[in-house]
């Protein structure tokens, strides 16, 4: 345990060192994973705004708090592996990570989170300023806010167990762009990105519910909202422990098999 | 060559790749679609042999021999098609914890350091991921500081250092964790005289402090000659030689090279009748003469002519590994 603590320490410093040296790339990221819920929130309202003060069970307060809670959120658990992955087999830097004493997840685990701290400087700031532009009232009780830490922790870990996965078919193919486009509209629709799912037809919510990407993503903003019955967030932890240990393994059997594969036809 | 304890034991190591071929244009690109024709490429064919603990070996080949393939699979990264290799008792391409934290694999252009970083942060980074004491750390990264001469670079980021540079970082980032098995793949590429030989010298240093069992591709022969007493030779995949690095020449080159410096010249008079003239130019001539006969004709020389001065000597090793590898690989298979 003390050996991984100082592996972690030893990753956490590396990717921030390597932040700061890319600093203007990191706000353009930033950027985007600001602008995109802005967006949405923007439309969401006029809409609620237009209809007489609400959609479905959403008033024009709950939007605006809906997807300040969706970019942090999201910002918690994203993942940039998938596009990164075909470019490091590709270029080597595979070959040197298979020589360490070490699963390479663990510097991509620390990599995301170094990010994730270091632009929470930014993120934290940017969505106070939004609840104040959008007037955004929000009361949670203490119970939910300790919810939302282990919820948020287990929504972080499948997702990224998920990604890491996927971001190994790398080792099959080299048209990882497009099944990477596919991933993300799909996660746009299910993880309740583009409108809560509640906003869904029946059939489709139940094809979310299904799915592992409300789990990442909706479920978790659902909770800091108020929105869950004891009985919804009980089931609903339950599902984000079967999609992590699902992607658990299938990231471990990708894993032996993309190695198995990559180890036949050389680097 | 047998071992004792062989520290690195291969036996009929063989690995096949399979390669997809489709001939240029865009019918054939589409008739690939349906029909995708593949081609197996033996890069390394049945080769066996053992390193003893301690022992520099050279591993040599020309491009494409199946060098680097071989030094892959010992270093865990491919695994083989057939055949049986245990390196420190491990079975390398299981990639046992354990065995990777004992072995070290450095190819010439691969970088483990991390490009935005000072050096010395990377060197951290191993540090953790290796478990290396921090006594042993303090001391190893003293001792590589002072080999390798890192002082000034270990506080600068990687992608401010010259190829040079960056190299003999490589090397010390790959041996902080004191490595017992090296795998050294053209370790000195892109290297200037100087620094070439002070890696060497390093290498030479580190292997007599440690213990440390070295097996390296070169196409300097400058290295192998001042670090490998015993070569390899891999040619087509196949093993050609194991052995001395000074038998090398009594196996492939039977020849000699005679130089003489005459007194007087020669004269008009033609020297061939000795044996074949390589190099000739007013008062001194360079032969090269069948080994068996060396001693006859140098007998001729010295009461034939009139010598101011006569050497014998093997020919260069470059020269001869170049007479290797123009032999075909069948030819001496047994080896």
């Amino acid at each position: 345990m003390t050996a991984f603590y100082s592996i972690y320490r030893g990753y956490f410093r590396t990717a921030l060192v390597v932040q700061f040296q890319y600093r203007v790339a990191m706000i353009i990221w930033l950027l985007g994973g600001i602008i995109e819920p802005v967006m949405y929130l923007v439309v969401w309202r006029t809409v609620a705004q237009q209809q007489g003060g609400a959609v479905g069970g959403y008033a024009v307060n709950d939007f605006a708090v809906y997807f300040i809670a969706i970019m942090l959120v999201e910002h918690g658990t994203f993942s940039w592996i998938m596009w990164e992955y075909d470019f490091r087999i590709r270029m080597g830097q595979f070959s040197s990570q298979l020589l360490k004493p070490i699963h390479p997840i663990h510097s991509d685990i620390a990599d995301n989170i170094g990010y994730k701290f270091l632009t929470l400087i930014i993120m934290a700031p940017t969505a106070a300023l939004l609840a104040w532009l959008f007037n955004a009232s929000w009361q949670p009780d203490a119970r939910t806010l300790a919810i939302f830490v282990p919820v948020l922790v287990l929504a972080f870990l499948m997702r990224f167990f998920w990604e890491w996965s996927l971001a190994m078919l790398a080792f099959w193919t080299t048209r990882v762009d497009a099944i990477n486009q596919a991933y993300f509209i799909v996660v746009l629709f299910f993880a309740g990105r583009l409108a809560p799912l509640e906003l869904f037809p029946q059939f489709l919510q139940r094809v979310a519910d299904i799915l592992p990407f409300r789990w990442m993503l909706a479920f978790p903003v659902e909770l800091l909202l108020g929105r869950l019955t004891p009985n919804e967030l009980w089931l609903g932890i339950g599902a984000q422990l079967f999609w992590l240990v699902a992607g658990y393994l299938v990231m471990r059997v990708i894993y032996r098999a993309g190695i198995r594969r990559y180890a036949a036809f050389g680097a | 060559m047998t071992q004792e304890n062989p520290v690195i034991e291969i036996e009929e190591l063989s690995k096949v790749y399979t390669v997809t071929e489709r001939e240029a244009g865009l019918a054939a690109a589409f008739r690939s679609l349906v029909n995708r024709k593949t081609r197996d490429v033996r890069a390394v064919d049945k080769i066996s042999f053992a390193v003893g603990e301690g022992e520099i070996v050279g591993f040599l080949g020309p491009n494409g021999a199946g060098k680097t393939t071989t030094l892959k699979m010992l270093a865990g990264l491919l695994h083989p098609t057939d055949g049986r290799a245990a390196v420190l008792g491990f079975r390398p391409w299981e990639r046992n914890r354990d065995y990777l934290r004992r072995m070290t694999l450095v190819m010439g252009q691969r970088n483990q350091l991390v490009w935005d970083i000072p050096v010395i942060d990377t060197f951290e980074l191993n540090r953790a991921v290796y478990r290396i004491p921090e006594t042993d750390y303090r001391r190893t990264v003293d001792e590589l500081t002072e080999l390798l001469e890192l002082a000034p670079l270990l506080r600068k980021p990687t992608r401010n250092l010259s190829l040079g540079e960056r190299m003999k970082c490589e090397i010390a980032a790959a041996l902080l964790h004191r490595p017992w098995v090296l795998f050294l793949d053209e370790p000195t590429i892109g290297l200037d005289v100087t620094m070439q030989r002070r890696i060497r010298q390093f290498l030479v240093e580190y292997n007599q402090r440690t213990g440390a069992t070295v097996l390296l591709t070169s196409h300097y022969m400058a290295d192998v000659e001042a670090l490998c007493k015993r070569v390899i030779v891999i040619h087509h995949g196949k093993l050609l030689y194991d052995g001395e690095l000074s038998g090398l020449a009594d196996r492939f080159a039977p020849f000699k090279t005679v130089e003489v410096e005459l007194q007087n010249g020669a004269g008009g008079r033609p020297l061939d009748e000795y044996g074949e003239v390589l190099v000739r130019s007013p008062g001194r001539v360079t032969l090269r003469v069948p080994k068996i006969e060396t001693a006859s004709v140098t007998g001729r020389i010295l009461t034939d002519l009139e010598v101011a001065d006569l050497t014998v000597q093997d020919p260069p090793i470059e020269d001869v590994i170049e007479q290797v590898f123009s032999q075909e690989a069948t030819e001496s298979e047994e080896g």
